[in-house]
């Protein structure tokens, strides 16, 4: 990965939530960083390479924010597990614990807690600033002299303290740090007797042995144990902090004011989701349009430079035009991934949950699933992955079910496409364009059918613990370009890897059902045209198209369409697009591709003449218009509610580590699709 | 028994105990320990979660779980001004 040695140095960097921890990370390594599996689990831990005195290296993985050692969310689980599993092939070498120097005690509850463990530990200080405004004066000699290890405050928004961090690091190989608490009178017959399995560990990891397989015998030692920390801490505070000025009202109090305000509170919330879309569809338009020309060129580039054939074909409308589907989508996806990494760097989007949590309660939700939600508009993937962070099973698993059903950016060309074929691009009483508002009212249906399938939910899950919201509300800070940098280039390789080898590897797939048939069909069909073409005056673009579409009704695909045909044929839908509901689960946004194959157009990316050739279409035995308002909204409706997209189901899969909620999500989803389009077609043709 | 859900936005308590065993390690966690002084310093906009300073931040709870955080010693916000352990 990064030609490291067996012999270089591991480091873990640790903290609690909001602490700067981050920040520190991408001082240490800058852009040399990655997400990779962490340790054979399907777990990603961001790592990176820190280069010190230009010769020695050391590997260094981010750990996500943790309050405690005793996991009580998935984060925090991924997070201690990398620092306590002796058997892990990461087990750092040395241990750095930021702290907020700013809220230091419940800080130092996490530090004291990870110190036990025996390693070599460091305590990095971030917020020195805003402490000092706080009017905090931290004795940095005492407090390392209390603790027993080196103390090196850092800030990493002008770089102070990083150097001499580095020095640190790779000085502390020993370790040194006091117990600030006697673990072994806590139970001295339990340790005494995990001793005897594991003669190696020490007090504090017998203890947290004994925590992870016999829970129920500690029952009230743990929170003893967190009481003696707390009252150690104080004594060493007292000693090394003092408070010079009395508190003045902080800055984060007067903006939580409004922020929070219970009108102005939700008024402004609502204005940022309505800048945030604004901003999603009027920008990202234009770079998603070079991104398409760039790839048809360069689709028809390989076409004209290479030996045609198979090989050919299968590059340029299997690799290519999957490749395509995926890129396609970056800059939607990174523009809202800007806003929310903004927007939770500052602090708002604790307030956000804050004020959203007891309407997400009444729908089994937690306050905490707003933010997954807002993402699942972009892409479903990186969203699921963002509910890592809610502690209760229920809540969690609730709000995984759900993100499907917010219209994610694959659907808008789906959408854009058959709107165009219904409506005029009017103007409703001069104001509204009316296709905008029909496009609007999608993304409202996804949004309440989420939160009726979260509240439906409810009653159908059974809740495995007690569920609860307990979070901090991080005072307000300006969020730092660098990290929010760092975070779109890590969302962005996510949904490029994740989602994209899925869509890619459909697509391929895809390409082989529709360019082969069973038998010699096609055989066939290339000599009765090659006969025709002798004596037909026909031009050779229209025999080409006439060829692929006979090819397509022969081919596998062709096949499975007619296949499906009387299952969907109560939906008004015929072969053709039950060959593009397949072909949409690689991605949704292939159906608009597919349906250029079917017609037989040669320019894909020209969606006005699709759009033209569909509107032709005639119904074989009615001879009226085949795409209908009814049809037409039953598709668009199909495509709100079906869950078609495999990255999503492989996704779920993963978090849940069991194959039961991907299976029961793409079938309610498809269900409620059938039903919903069913009822539309049926009442409206 | 008072419990958290009786103070007023602004008054200051100090905890006496935590009596849902379920919560007790996360809360403890979080720094509500017993002997503790806290301030209630925001209720959200539909009267649920609420809003706490405790060992010097902001720290927001359900109702649900301020009922399990037991109080006594309640001082309305005229008289305490500003002085809290950082």
């Amino acid at each position: 990965m990064n030609q490291l040695t067996d012999k270089q140095l591991r480091i873990a960097i640790t903290g609690n939530p909001n602490c700067g921890k981050t920040s520190v990370f991408n001082s240490l390594t800058g852009l040399n960083q990655q997400v990779g599996n962490y340790a054979g689990t399907t777990v990603e831990i961001k790592s990176g390479v820190l280069t010190y005195n230009q010769k020695q290296k050391a590997r260094i993985i981010d750990l996500p924010g943790t309050y405690s050692i005793y996991p009580k969310s998935k984060d925090e689980e991924i997070a201690i597990d990398a620092l306590i599993n002796p058997s892990s092939k990461e087990s750092p070498d040395v241990i750095l614990v930021v702290c907020d120097a700013s809220n230091l005690k419940r800080n130092l509850l996490y530090f004291s807690q990870v110190a036990d463990l025996g390693k070599p530990v460091i305590l990095v200080l971030t917020m020195m600033d805003i402490a000092e405004k706080k009017g905090l004066d931290i004795n940095l000699v005492l407090l390392s002299l209390n603790l027993g290890i080196r103390v090196v405050p850092v800030n990493p928004r002008n770089g102070k303290g990083i150097d001499k961090l580095k020095d640190t690091i790779f000085n502390t190989l020993l370790a040194t740090q006091n117990h600030l608490i006697d673990i072994y009178n806590l139970a001295p017959d339990l340790i005494t007797e995990e001793r005897i399995r594991h003669p190696e560990f020490n007090d504090f990891q017998c203890f947290l042995a004994i925590y992870k397989n016999q829970r129920e015998k500690l029952d009230d030692l743990l929170s003893e144990e967190t009481i003696q920390r707390y009252s150690a801490i104080n004594n060493i505070l007292l000693d090394s902090v003092t408070q010079k000025t009395a508190e003045k009202e902080q800055f984060s109090n007067r903006l939580d004011k409004i922020l929070t305000h219970r009108i102005w509170g939700y008024v402004i919330f609502l204005f940022i989701l309505f800048i945030i879309f604004e901003s999603i569809f009027s920008i990202s338009k234009f770079p998603m349009l070079w991104i398409q020309n760039s790839f048809s060129w360069f689709g028809d580039f390989f076409t004209s430079h290479f030996p045609e054939g198979p090989l050919n074909d299968l590059i340029v409308n299997g690799v290519i035009a999957g490749l395509s589907g995926v890129i396609v989508f970056l800059p939607q996806i990174i523009l809202l991934f800007a806003f929310i990494a903004v927007l939770e760097d500052s602090g708002y989007m604790a307030r956000v949950s804050f004020m959203m949590d007891k309407l997400m309660r009444r729908v089994g939700m937690n306050g905490k699933s707003v933010v997954p939600l807002i993402s699942g508009v972009a892409c479903a993937v990186p969203s699921i992955m963002a509910t890592r962070n809610i502690e209760n099973w229920k809540e969690r698993i609730i709000t995984i079910m759900v993100i499907p059903l917010m219209s994610c950016s694959a659907r808008l060309p789906v959408y854009t496409l058959l709107i165009s074929m219904i409506t005029p691009d009017k103007m409703l009483w001069g104001v509204f364009n009316v296709q905008g508002l029909i496009l609007m009212g999608m993304y409202l249906i996804g949004f309440f059918s989420a939160i009726a399938a979260a509240w439906v939910m409810k009653f159908l899950i059974k809740a495995k613990e007690r569920n609860y919201f307990i979070l901090e509300l991080p005072t307000y800070k300006a969020p730092r370009l660098k990290n929010i940098l760092l975070t779109l280039i890590e969302k962005s390789r996510t949904f490029v890897w994740e989602a994209g080898k899925v869509i890619v590897a459909v697509s391929v797939i895809l390409w082989m059902a529709a360019s082969f048939g069973p038998g010699n069909s096609f055989a066939e069909i290339d000599a009765k045209y090659a006969n025709k073409n002798l004596s037909n005056e026909l031009n050779a673009k229209e025999i080409s198209n006439k060829i692929k579409s006979e090819k397509l009704f022969a081919s596998y695909a062709g096949h499975f369409g007619r296949f499906i045909e009387p299952a969907i044929q109560p939906l008004g839908f015929d072969w053709k697009i039950g060959i593009a509901l397949f072909s949409s689960l690689a991605a949704r946004e292939v159906f608009v591709g597919t349906m250029a194959t079917i017609y037989n157009l040669g320019d894909e990316s020209n969606s006005l003449s699709i759009r033209d050739r569909m509107m032709e279409e005639r119904d074989p035995i009615t001879n009226k218009p085949k795409y209908t308002m009814a049809v037409a909204f039953s598709l668009m409706l199909f495509y709100a509610f079906a869950l078609q997209c495999m990255s999503t189901i492989a996704t779920v899969y993963k978090e849940t580590k069991t194959w039961k909620w991907a299976s029961l999500q793409f079938l309610y989803t498809s269900g409620l699709a059938y039903l919903v389009s069913l009822v539309i077609f049926q009442v409206f043709r | 028994m008072q419990t958290l859900v009786d103070l007023k936005k602004g008054e200051y308590a100090t905890i006496t105990a935590i009596s849902d065993n379920q919560l007790k390690l996360k809360l403890m966690e979080m720094g509500c320990i017993p002997g503790e002084t806290i301030r209630l310093s925001q209720i959200a906009p539909l009267g649920d979660p609420i809003a706490i300073e405790v060992q010097g931040y902001t720290l927001s709870l359900r109702l649900s779980e301020a009922a399990s955080i037991k109080i006594n010693n309640i001082i309305p916000k005229t008289i305490k001004n500003k002085s809290f352990s950082a």
